[in-house]
């Protein structure tokens, strides 16, 4: 609402910048920033999610193999020592035919190149999409700076992409679920993304029209106040997940697992938030900053409703 | 931006290290994009979260085995 630099809006004359920096080109630039900002944030994440994820995930699986051989089966016969990282490793190729199934990737393998296979094209997934939020969200959500802005959408995007979900459909450890219930546990867990991502988008286009009549300060409120309102409706309205967890699987290894898991995902988005920024920012300095006269209501969701 | 405006802090507007709050950027320059970026992170982002779980586009479990930890400590359900 700082309308800063109102009057002089007629004294432009862009000649350098714009005619260089297309639009178009300038949000191809910021794709590609967000996937590389994205990638080093997996980067960033992927040394704690090693050194405070896999340990649970060890564990977990050790405990699993506890109870399927507790259980009918009788692993002794096949392969001893199938899941021991410390055993085989280099053992993997040779496993039985019948093996192969449990047996595709080894354990080393798993939880080092695996893992951050996984947490970095997750990286660069999330930050590409998370910077073509951020092109829409420039100059529409206030008037903030390209690297606050940035920030606001990574810490957005962590809310209500995995904070929120996972209050309700938190992550869970290897050996917890039943795996005849995935399908179900799948479709609600990127229901409830997509709920969440929905809703939020309401809060911010329902905050910005307010903002003109409340103010910034208490149109955010009333928006951020809604959107846990309506989240908290959510959460009460979907199934539980009753079979995610078996109830005598130990509390404290579940614990230590979903806060690594939460952890590592708050990581990863506190660098991809700040990393992004920091690219944003010098990317878009060749770009006219804002030159309309910035009316007081210059701020709003659009021009045109 | 060549023109010299003169700031409120009385700075010469043609040293825009500090890029100002800007202009949005107009939604069909970002459109594009966003189809196009946006259905190849999706793409990213379902054989990362999801592939050989609920759904399968290729048989066998060599994805889901491949990301398996990374699946399970992002908070995919994962089997």
């Amino acid at each position: 609402m700082r309308a800063s630099g109102s009057s002089p809006a007629s004294a432009v004359s862009p000649a350098p910048a714009p005619t260089a920096v297309t639009d178009a080109s300038t949000v191809r630039t910021l794709l590609v920033h967000g996937m590389i900002a994205g990638l080093l944030a997996g980067l960033c994440a992927f040394l704690p999610a090693y050194a405070a994820g896999e340990p649970p995930v060890r564990d977990s699986i050790a405990l699993e193999e506890t109870r399927s051989a507790a259980s009918a089966h009788e692993p002794s016969a096949h392969e001893p020592s199938a899941h021991e990282p410390s055993a085989h490793g280099a053992a993997a190729p040779e496993q039985k035919e019948e093996e192969a199934e449990e047996e595709l990737v080894s354990r080393p393998v798993q939880s080092t190149f695996g893992l951050a296979t996984g947490v970095l094209v997750y990286g660069v997934a999330v930050g590409g999409i998370a910077s073509l939020v951020f092109a829409v969200s420039l100059g529409r959500t206030g008037r903030f700076r390209p690297r606050t802005t940035a920030a606001l959408v990574a810490g957005a995007a962590f809310t209500t992409v995995c904070l929120v979900p996972f209050l309700k459909y938190p992550a869970t450890p290897p050996a917890v679920g039943n795996p005849d219930t995935i399908g179900k546990r799948t479709a609600l867990f990127f229901l409830m993304i997509a709920l969440s991502v929905l809703l939020a988008v309401i809060a911010v286009i329902v905050g910005r029209r307010l903002a003109p009549r409340l103010g910034n300060w208490s149109a955010s409120v009333v928006a951020g106040g809604g959107y846990v309102l309506a989240v908290v409706v959510a959460c009460l309205v979907l199934p539980a997940n009753s079979d995610a967890v078996a109830a005598d699987f130990p509390a404290a290894l579940l614990w230590e697992f979903r806060l690594a898991s939460l952890g590592v995902q708050a990581l990863l988005w506190t660098a991809f938030g700040l990393i992004f920024g920091a690219l944003a920012e010098r990317a878009l300095a060749e770009r006219a900053p804002a030159e309309r006269a910035a009316a007081p209501s210059g701020d709003v969701v659009r021009p045109a409703p | 931006m060549a023109q010299s405006i003169a700031t409120p802090g009385g700075l010469p507007a043609d040293a825009p290290a500090i890029p100002t709050p800007q202009d949005p950027i107009p939604l069909r320059a970002v459109a594009p994009w966003a189809v196009f970026g946006g259905v190849l992170m999706l793409v990213l982002l379902y054989f990362v979260g999801a592939e050989q779980g609920a759904t399968s586009v290729f048989s066998g479990a060599g994805v889901h085995e491949w990301v398996h930890d990374g699946r399970h400590l992002l908070g995919f359900p994962c089997h």
